[in-house]
């Protein structure tokens, strides 16, 4: 009868589909939930194919917002967490819900604006004084707003300045909920100033008017830390292919591979995980 | 990169593009079936059978049409999570969890919509069955069968809205590139890189393959209704 | 064509339906009385035809006879029996109801549903007998008028009935597709099926009636032979209506 073909067609095609997915994860794989600037970088997409080349382990990343990807490692959905938040990821390992911190890498945020610059506060080596002159200004400021790393260090900055325009919201700061490059492609609509790590930067396509217009303050440093899901609360947790990649990453041979990761010429995160660590 | 390379990644066969187009359809065929496998009886015996509550049923059922993927992404992946009650289970962040995400998310359009048609034909073949002393499995089958045209279109309805979502499977997949990554959450991340000109290119390859899809299903139709009417 | 004078596989193992026996039957919808006080007895034999202008309730009547309705008051029996045997009797509705599938699937699914199989031989004979072979694989929906009713009818022959029961099924007909479904159920009459069908048409009824239970405004009011009933009816009402009176 027609239907039973059918139903037997449809029943191979869900097998052989279904079962492609699991059976991958049964190979040598981990779940890594890390952030979204840090995919857009496009640094998972040059490491990566390195460690499966040398371990045969497929790293599946998982990227979301820093506050996100902390809440999937806290579920036990992923097997190792590697943020840009470090005061978030201690808390993360003080509560038991992760092994050990590591450093892995730093990059440094810069201040974005348009080329018509509004506040006046291109070139500058401050970045405190540059808020405050958009604070004075009211120029457009566009925030993720989403409790990533980078909105964390946007909120320092904003503390360390004596500001808080997430607290009193002016209209001209824009909160948008969402990542790196919304924010990037929202600031560039409307003309606005906005807070981006450098390797998000430096790989989006939609600059039209934007360009850097402060850069190389200590305070615009960009800490990168990779912590194990603990195995105590979540029996499932790959801990030793997880610890291989953490290993991987701080080891010699992991951190030459990130210095040596370029986007038209220029590196985008520097190694500085502590040997012997 | 910009729109002219993505007609290049699509006639040079692009594996990676491929890949993705693949896994797209799959998930959401395969949601579109389990939905039918679902919806149709649900829908078929809410239309032929008077239980009490049946027209509370029927509003639930339509309103759920409207379920915002976002949501449902957000409620299954609660659901698969390691902490969530079907933990155990594993399948978060893999295409299985995408396909229970889309189907939950269709299942109420074509619950919905053949309990209408099906409703709509049963006043037209009720006496008739009746005289025929027709029995109520046997009725379901019947009115299933003859309704089959309208019921297609709704299964195409049910493909399309699945095939358009980006919410659901975004957040229970994770976009795991090569793993869970499909057209819509593709279109998503390359946007978020600015990439907007290859954002729309792959953006034209979804609507034309969701066409092609439709125009497929129109050509069974037309031979089906010329050889058995 | 089989005759089924001595039929045996048309009565079911209960026994016949036949005679339908109507006790103080009354039918109600809402606040409409639509039959009131029917008694009336169908035997076995030759055609009975019920009768009557439009609105008079034959409708009803018929569909009480079948069993598709039951009556809000009085009693109906079935050779005795208080429920008809399941798959005795068939139904032909004024406006036939075609499944979307070809002509042949049509019979064949009146087969299965009457619990016999869907034999090809037995779907063409079956629409040899109303002049419909060759449009097998026809869709049924697209055939004409006369040629839906006449498949009707091969659905409801298929199911190899004790009693068919119709309902004014050549009103929408042009005259030659009438006499062509008249023909026909004059040959299933003979072939000992017993059939009872409502007309308001007095022609076919003088065509086709062995017996006429002529009925007005939900009442029975005469029920006699056919040849009495026109030459000689003996109520007020059957008198005008032979006459030709609109309002009886």
């Amino acid at each position: 009868m027609r239907i039973r073909h059918l139903a037997f067609a449809i029943a191979a095609l869900a097998a052989a589909g279904l079962t492609t997915a699991p059976a991958a994860a049964q190979d040598k794989s981990i779940v890594v939930s890390s952030t979204t600037s840090t995919q857009d970088s496009g640094l998972f997409g040059y490491i990566l194919p390195m460690f499966k080349e040398k371990t045969g382990i497929d790293v599946k990343v998982v990227a979301q917002g820093t506050g996100q990807a902390l809440d999937t490692g806290r579920r036990g959905d992923a097997d190792v967490v590697f943020v840009h938040a470090k005061a978030q990821e201690e808390k993360f390992v003080a509560e038991g819900h992760g092994v050990k911190r590591y450093d892995v890498m730093y990059n440094d945020f810069v201040l974005i604006g348009p080329k018509s610059d509004p506040a006046k506060v291109k070139g500058g080596k401050d970045i405190l004084a540059a808020l405050k002159a958009i604070h004075e200004a009211g120029a457009p400021f566009v925030s993720r707003g989403d409790k990533s790393g980078t909105h964390s260090a946007e909120l320092r900055l904003w503390k360390a300045a004596d500001l808080d325009p997430a607290g009193s919201k002016p209209s001209w700061y824009r909160e948008i909920g969402q990542g790196m490059g919304a924010a990037l492609n929202t600031a560039s609509a409307m003309g606005g100033y906005v807070l981006a790590d450098r390797g998000t930067w430096i790989s989006f396509k939609n600059k039209e008017q934007l360009e850097i217009v402060v850069e190389g303050d200590d305070r615009l440093f960009n800490q990168y830390g990779i912590i194990l899901v603990n195995p105590e609360k979540h029996a499932h947790v790959k801990k030793e292919l997880g610890q291989q990649f953490i290993d991987w990453i701080v080891s010699a041979e992991g951190q030459q591979a990130i210095g040596s990761y370029k986007i038209d010429g220029q590196q985008l995160f520097f190694p500085n995980a502590k040997s012997g660590s | 990169m910009d729109a002219s390379s993505a007609l290049e990644l699509i006639l040079t066969g692009d594996a990676t593009l491929f890949a993705i187009v693949r896994l797209s359809l799959l998930v959401t065929l395969l949601a579109t079936v389990c939905s039918a496998l679902i919806g149709l009886p649900l829908g078929a015996v809410v239309a032929l059978t008077a239980f009490p509550g049946r027209h509370a049923v029927i509003v639930i059922f339509n309103g759920l049409m409207g379920l915002p993927p976002v949501v449902v992404g957000l409620l299954v992946f609660l659901l698969l999570s390691r902490s969530g009650p079907l933990g155990d289970l594993g399948i978060l962040f893999t295409p299985a969890a995408m396909v229970i995400a889309q189907t939950v998310l269709i299942t109420p359009i074509i619950a919905a919509l053949s309990r209408q048609v099906i409703e709509d034909l049963w006043a037209e073949y009720r006496d008739e069955l009746t005289a025929m002393e027709v029995g109520p499995l046997a009725r379901v089958k019947t009115l299933l069968w003859d309704a089959r045209f309208s019921l297609v279109t709704i299964l195409l309805a049910g493909f399309g809205r699945a095939a358009a979502e980006v919410g659901a499977v975004m957040i229970v997949g994770g976009n795991i590139e090569n793993f869970t990554r499909v057209m819509t959450t593709t279109i998503a991340l390359e946007t978020s890189k600015g990439n907007l000109p290859l954002a729309i290119g792959l953006g034209v390859v979804l609507i034309t393959l969701i066409l092609v899809v439709n125009a497929f299903a129109w050509g069974v139709r037309h031979w089906s209704e010329a050889h058995a009417g | 064509m089989l005759d089924r004078a001595a039929s045996t596989s048309a009565t079911s193992v209960l026994g016949s339906d036949l005679p339908i026996r109507f006790a103080g039957v009354d039918y109600r919808v809402g606040a409409v009385l639509i039959l009131c006080g029917i008694d009336l007895e169908i035997a076995g034999g030759p055609p009975t035809i019920l009768l009557g202008p439009n609105g008079s309730g034959k409708t009803t009547l018929l569909k009480l006879a079948m069993g598709l309705i039951t009556p809000t008051a009085g009693a109906i029996t079935y050779g005795g029996r208080g429920m008809p045997a399941p798959g005795t009797r068939a139904f032909v509705f004024q406006k036939p109801m075609m499944l979307r599938r070809t002509v042949a699937a049509n019979v064949g699914y009146a087969l299965k549903a009457a619990g016999r199989r869907p034999d090809r031989l037995e779907i063409a004979r079956l629409l040899a007998e109303v002049g419909l072979e060759g449009l097998d694989d026809r869709p049924a929906r697209r055939l004409s008028g006369g040629e839906q009713q006449r498949l009707a009818l091969a659905r409801a022959l298929a199911r190899d009935p004790e009693v068919l029961f119709l309902d004014e099924p050549t009103a929408s007909l042009d005259p030659a597709s009438t006499k062509a479904v008249e023909d026909i159920v004059g040959r299933v009459a003979k072939s000992g099926v017993k059939i009872v069908m409502t007309t308001h048409d007095l022609g076919q009824a003088r065509r086709l009636a062995s017996e006429v239970v002529f009925l007005a405004k939900g009442r029975l009011i005469e029920r006699t032979p056919a040849e009495a009933f026109f030459t000689k009816p003996s109520t007020d009402e059957a008198r005008r209506f032979v006459a030709g009176d609109l309002v009886i």
